[in-house]
């Protein structure tokens, strides 16, 4: 039984705490939420070069080859840090999407770009309200031509490439490479303006089909594997969120003695740091998962998934209620955490899309 | 990350798996066993007769020294023997507390020649241990305890109340935290003995839960003399050894309380919610899906322990997360599994009844999962103060003679 991270990979990860402790501090979130950049593209070249964004890539292709728990533990700081830069899109993605689906020669064509941070990736999934499911996505490909509305597309504003979820003449769901600038792109106002969501209209523009993987299955196995890297996301919102809190806890005082002496803001953060454990562990072993590319993955990913959702809701709000009034400001940090929350929450299907997945695989396992 | 045991934990785990085939019952080949009443004659028996053969086999007192018939081997040797114990029915309930708590403490405190003789009866099933702690008085506030004992020569003589005391009458020995002084501060006056609980002047009475069983026990002391060679610890040290003892609590593994989710998927499956079977339904997905996502978070964490331990670390208070999560969760599935039955939830006639009754029953044996053996808000304090560290709660009783604090109801 070795089920935690290796020594490497835990230097990997303080490594990167504390490059973005320093790199990526709230005022540098700040910018993106005062609509001043739409992401750091200064530390976005930074981390690029870091090789953090090729972690998974293997190395044929240009990327750092330290594999799935590699990108795991940096995508848990990417997270703690509430970073402005399109990582999961591209790492978690983009890039997943030509592993999963790309003939050799558009790995060869687009890889290394994601893995050197030249070229922005997105995902581009929904068509509007609702959850996915194959019956929502109306995007239809005609002779190598995309036409269709797709919003919200996280990061699409920002993109080169996007990777677009569309049927074919067959009504074949399947993954399709379109460059951005083809698009009518328009930028969309959100509760989290820390991550670019954008509307594309897509007329007619130029799409190359990911011929290797195809169907709803596909989009369903590049979601799930997307789903344990932004679990780890969350986990890292939700430890920062919980140390938050403490720490004002501590710090703040009322009726003489620091709030956090109180059983009633005690017992409110012990639920914070039970539902923080549950999702680290469930996030665990959706990182084996997708390391060994084992069968349990779809399971694995959605309780991951319904966990760390969970977690990461419960540790932002209760922070800035533990803050009380002031963690109601702009200009306390607490709601960069409450806004990134709900946006990762809502980030390829929300809580119940995700809970009704994790109740289908249990059946389908219990039948089997 | 692998799950992978190290070839000596896969030899053990092997020879623990051969063992339970060959002498124990697999799970799910019969009606879960329900702790309906409290234990009678012939479950004390078979209680008895397994820890014996345990012990026989080399599964009992894993950890242990050998001096004391154990194996020295690494706690991470018995979570892999519990692990594979969870997937049969075996006689259980009788000896967690002694073997657990009462006999550790004794291997912490006791005289070498005390242990010769106690421990080795333990641990084979011949004797049967308990742990006389809480008081009417005395509950979260352990150390509030009021039960005395006055020294008279060689020997203490104890006066007062237990309460909750697990198999107080199937016990042979038991252990007992007393206040020895009370004209100091509240953890200062106390003092641990070890005691004989067929003395005279101990008098037991069953309590009658509030799930109609009767599993504890209110104890009564009337001038028991219990010599001073049997004091545990220094006079006034009470509290540390007492801290001893429950340290040890944490370590132990409770039973996995049925009904657990797979149980509510299986009623979820079998039971109709306007016309399809109750699985179908949303909100029921929901509920599935919260509590499949914190049982197996609970599972990882274990196995997180269990890592922790295989590279020699100690357990420690973050350990309160089983019990904590584990309790509600019980809790809360009984009751829901109940409201998808509708009206016919109340019923529990055994010709009626789904799955055996057990939604039912751990409706009304809940309660007491979320109080034992620490409630749910002293979990949550230790959590909050030695996990997350944050300050202690002011406390009016510190510093002052435990004689003028106002205890109990008053």
């Amino acid at each position: 039984m070795n089920f935690d991270f290796s020594d490497e990979l835990k230097h990997v990860r303080d490594h990167a705490r504390g490059f973005l402790a320093g790199e990526c501090p709230p005022s540098l979130v700040r910018r993106s939420l005062d609509g001043d950049e739409a992401y750091s593209a200064t530390l976005w070249k930074e981390i690029a070069a870091l090789g953090w964004v090729g972690a998974a890539i293997p190395e044929a292709y240009g990327g750092a080859g330290l594999g799935y728990e590699g990108l795991c533990v940096l995508a848990e700081e990417i997270g703690r840090a509430v970073a402005p830069v399109p990582f999961g899109s591209c790492a978690y993605l983009a890039a997943e999407a030509i592993l999963l689906a790309g003939t050799e020669a558009q790995k060869r064509e687009f890889l290394p770009g994601l893995a050197d941070g030249s070229t922005i990736g997105c995902f581009a999934l929904a068509e509007g309200n609702g959850n996915p499911s194959p019956t929502a996505i109306r995007a239809r490909v005609t002779n190598g031509e995309l036409t269709g509305v797709k919003w919200p597309v996280a990061d699409g504003g920002i993109a080169d490439i996007a990777i677009i979820a569309a049927r074919d003449d067959a009504d074949e769901i399947g993954l399709y490479l379109v460059r951005c600038r083809a698009i009518d792109r328009k930028t969309l106002r959100t509760v989290d303006p820390t991550r670019d969501q954008s509307r594309f209209d897509c007329d007619e523009v130029p799409a190359e089909k990911l011929p290797a993987a195809t169907g709803w299955d596909a989009v369903q196995r590049l979601m799930d594997r997307a789903a344990i890297l932004f679990a780890f996301e969350q986990v890292g919102g939700a430890d920062a969120s919980l140390e938050m809190a403490k720490k004002y806890a501590m710090e703040r005082f009322a009726f003489g003695r620091p709030i956090g002496s109180f059983q009633a803001i005690k017992h409110k953060l012990t639920d914070v740091y039970v539902a923080l454990e549950l999702a680290r562990s469930n996030a665990y072993y959706g990182a084996w998962a997708l390391t060994a590319d084992a069968a349990e993955l779809p399971l694995a990913a959605a309780t991951a998934r319904v966990s760390a959702t969970d977690a990461f809701h419960i540790a932002s709000k209760e922070n800035i209620q533990t803050h009380g009034g002031v963690g109601f400001t702009w200009a306390f940090d607490c709601h960069l955490y409450y806004r990134r929350s709900k946006q990762l929450g809502l980030r390829l299907g929300g809580a119940p899309f995700w809970k009704n997945r994790l109740v289908d695989l249990i059946e389908t396992r219990n039948a089997a | 990350m692998d799950f992978n045991d190290t070839p000596e934990e896969a030899s053990f785990r092997a020879r623990a798996r051969a063992f339970l085939a060959a002498e124990a019952q697999p799970k799910g080949t019969g009606r879960p066993t329900l702790r309906l009443g409290g234990m009678v004659g012939e479950e004390v028996t078979r209680c008895k007769a397994w820890q014996a053969k345990k012990a026989d086999a080399g599964f009992a007192g894993i950890t242990w020294q050998k001096r004391f018939g154990g194996h020295e081997l690494s706690p991470i040797f018995q979570v892999i023997y519990n692990q594979e114990e969870e997937d049969f029915t075996v006689p259980r309930g009788l000896f967690e507390i002694g073997l657990g708590m009462c006999i550790p403490t004794m291997m912490t405190y006791a005289q070498p020649e005390q242990l010769d003789r106690y421990v080795q009866p333990a641990l084979r099933g011949e004797e049967v241990w308990c742990q006389l702690f809480s008081e009417p008085a005395g509950g979260s506030d352990l150390a509030a305890l009021r039960t005395k004992a006055e020294r008279d020569g060689d020997e203490w003589v104890i006066n007062g109340q237990k309460i909750w005391t697990s198999g107080a009458h199937l016990s042979d020995f038991g252990i007992i935290v007393v206040r020895t002084d009370p004209n100091v501060p509240k953890h200062e006056g106390l003092t641990f003995f070890f005691l004989d609980m067929r003395s005279p002047g101990i008098e037991i009475r069953s309590i009658h839960q509030m799930s109609g069983t009767r599993h504890f026990n209110e104890v009564f002391f009337t001038d028991v003399r219990v010599p001073d060679s049997q004091r545990l610890g220094q006079v006034g040290q009470g509290w540390r050894v007492s801290l001893t003892t429950l340290m040890n609590e944490r370590l132990a593994v409770g039973d996995p309380a049925r009904p657990d989710v797979d149980d509510l998927v299986a009623l979820s499956r079998s039971l109709v919610i306007d016309g399809q079977p109750a699985i179908r339904n949303q909100a029921t997905r929901e509920r599935i899906a919260e509590w499949y996502a914190r049982a197996q978070g609970l599972k990882f964490t274990k196995f997180r322990t269990m890592t922790a331990l295989s590279k020699g670390e100690t357990p420690g208070p973050e350990n309160s997360i089983h019990k904590l999560v584990n309790a509600s969760k019980l809790q809360d599935i009984a009751s829901y599994g109940m409201d998808l039955m509708g009206e016919a939830g109340m019923v529990i006639d055994d010709d009626l009844v789904e799955a055996w009754g057990m939604f039912q029953s751990a409706l009304l044996s809940s309660p007491s999962a979320r109080i034992a053996g620490g409630s749910d808000e002293i979990l949550k304090n230790i959590i909050a103060e030695r996990v997350l560290g944050l300050p202690a709660d002011i406390r009016v009783d510190k510093n002052r003679a435990f004689n003028t604090v106002p205890t109990g109801n008053r």
